[in-house]
């Protein structure tokens, strides 16, 4: 019998399969490990958490495959890797190795100062950050299976995802409001191509899973994305540079199930140890911004 | 009538909305104090590591176990199948309510590059097309279980008694008959 693989519902798919879910940075198959027995969903297989990348300076790239493939052998959930904005060849390599899902993130440095990758291009499916509607549109456009807001990664400062979620639920209310003709205009006004507008008035929201992203650090961090009406949560450096990373990171897997439950978060929030090393996103240099890369 | 979907994580709205489409009084499930005022429940896709740590940390994996051994309907798509199943052919330990006579194989039929559509002939029900995440291949069936579909010669749609599994989500093509189909054993039951 014939098989149909890579098709754009089978790569949304597996994003809709993660949702009220959260997915956890890690840099090594302990790590995973962790993860996984405190219920994510998937992890994302990296060299350097944010905080360190930010800390460290100079480029980063794609993880080595070595440490990836450990990754994928350690655990059964799904395993996501992060290539830089543009290096279509380092997305080529993560394809091979097999990886579930690519991150075409920001939080590397970028390859390309104007484009993106075609994700049509490729089986396996890719997530993309987006601060605004716009962005997201433009990001589908180019064929990302999921979004997530970019926030200010490595922060453990909820503000700019708090932000770029609430801008993109405005911006949905306006497309849902707006009539074909002023959809035309929309579109040229915030250079998001007005095929997926149409898409998102027709659904009344976006057509791919949408999670929260960068400076996610605590329970209550994560209550207040999935209030926002994100589908998920990605924890970057927030759980594995936290003082207690198993405890704080199946405290955050009950909050996004229970975003709703003030008596369940105020039981897991209790007694966390001390959170990641935070800095404020408002006293960020605009040159140390992840979130400005790739538009 | 009242049919539950387990809320706990994956894509459980997509069974509400296929339920409520059908007509019928469906509602999300996060406690066991909840399992108890549904007449049938659906465990959705997603990721049964994540369902059953939940599970069993809210205390709703007895309640369902001693529920579905006495002739509850449960409905499970993709991770639910995983955490119905007796046997589990990986190295994994896990809770589960191991209430079906079937072992089943995680991620058999690959890693996500290799999750797939096809078209399959489902008994009762006729040609439907079926999309595969990640899939849990079911390697064995035990007696008293009924093979209602199968791809590529492993059974992809089960039933025994007041329980259904399958390896593919129903909820994600829009196609109501499999739900349908489930409702009926739940007017049964």
């Amino acid at each position: 019998m014939e098989r149909l693989t890579g098709t754009f519902k089978v790569k949304s798919g597996l994003a809709e399969m993660l949702k009220g879910g959260v997915i956890m940075d890690v840099v090594n198959a302990e790590q995973a490990k962790i993860a996984e027995e405190a219920g994510a969903v998937a992890v994302m297989a990296l060299e350097r958490v944010p905080a360190d990348i930010r800390a460290a300076g100079g480029v980063a790239r794609m993880a080595d495959p070595k440490k990836i493939k450990e990754i994928m052998d350690a655990v059964t959930i799904p395993v996501m890797a992060k290539c830089r904005i543009g290096h279509f060849a380092e997305a080529q390599i993560l394809e091979a190795l097999g990886v579930d899902y690519i991150d075409e993130s920001e939080v590397l440095t970028p390859a390309d100062p104007e484009h993106h990758i075609d994700k049509w291009q490729f089986k396996v499916p890719f997530v993309c950050g987006a601060r605004d509607l716009p962005e997201a549109c433009r990001r589908i456009a180019e064929g990302a299976a999921m979004i997530r807001t970019k926030g200010e990664a490595g922060t453990g400062d909820v503000i700019e995802a708090v932000r770029h979620m609430r801008l993109m639920n405005k911006q949905i209310r306006m497309v849902r409001q707006a009539s074909d003709e002023e959809l035309v205009t929309l579109g040229k006004e915030w250079g998001a191509p007005v095929e997926v507008l149409r898409l998102i008035k027709e659904l009344g929201k976006l057509p791919v899973v949408n999670f929260a992203a960068g400076g996610i650090a605590t329970p209550a961090d994560a209550a207040l994305m999935m209030q926002l009406g994100c589908d998920g949560i990605f924890v970057g450096s927030g759980i594995f540079k936290s003082q207690d990373p198993e405890r704080r990171a199946r405290a955050i897997v009950m909050a996004t199930t229970y975003y709703n439950d003030p008596k369940v978060l105020a039981e897991v929030s209790e007694d966390l140890g001390e959170p990641m090393r935070s800095i404020s996103a408002a006293h960020l240099p605009e040159r140390e911004l992840l979130q400005v890369r790739g538009n | 009538m009242r049919v539950g979907v387990l809320g706990l994580q994956g894509d459980f709205r997509e069974h509400l909305t296929v339920l409520r489409s059908l007509g019928v009084e469906a509602r999300d499930v996060r406690t066991k104090e909840q399992i108890l005022e549904i007449d049938g429940l659906i465990i959705p896709g997603g990721e049964s590591t994540t369902m059953a740590y939940l599970l069993e940390k809210t205390g709703m994996l007895k309640v369902l176990r001693e529920r579905g051994a006495q002739g509850f309907p449960i409905y499970g798509t993709c991770a639910g199948m995983i955490l119905l199943a007796r046997e589990l052919d990986d190295p994994y330990p896990e809770q589960r309510l191991a209430l079906m006579e079937i072992a089943v194989k995680r991620n058999a039929y690959g890693r996500q590059l290799d999750s797939f559509e096809a078209d399959l002939q489902i008994k009762h029900i006729g040609s439907f097309h079926a999309v595969f995440i990640r899939a849990p291949k079911i390697v064995r069936v035990g007696s008293g279980v009924e093979i209602l579909a199968e791809h590529d010669g492993a059974p992809v749609l089960v039933r025994q008694k007041n329980l259904l599994a399958s390896s593919f989500h129903p909820e994600l093509t829009g196609d109501p008959r499999v739900h349908r189909y489930f409702l009926e054993m739940v007017a049964q039951g």
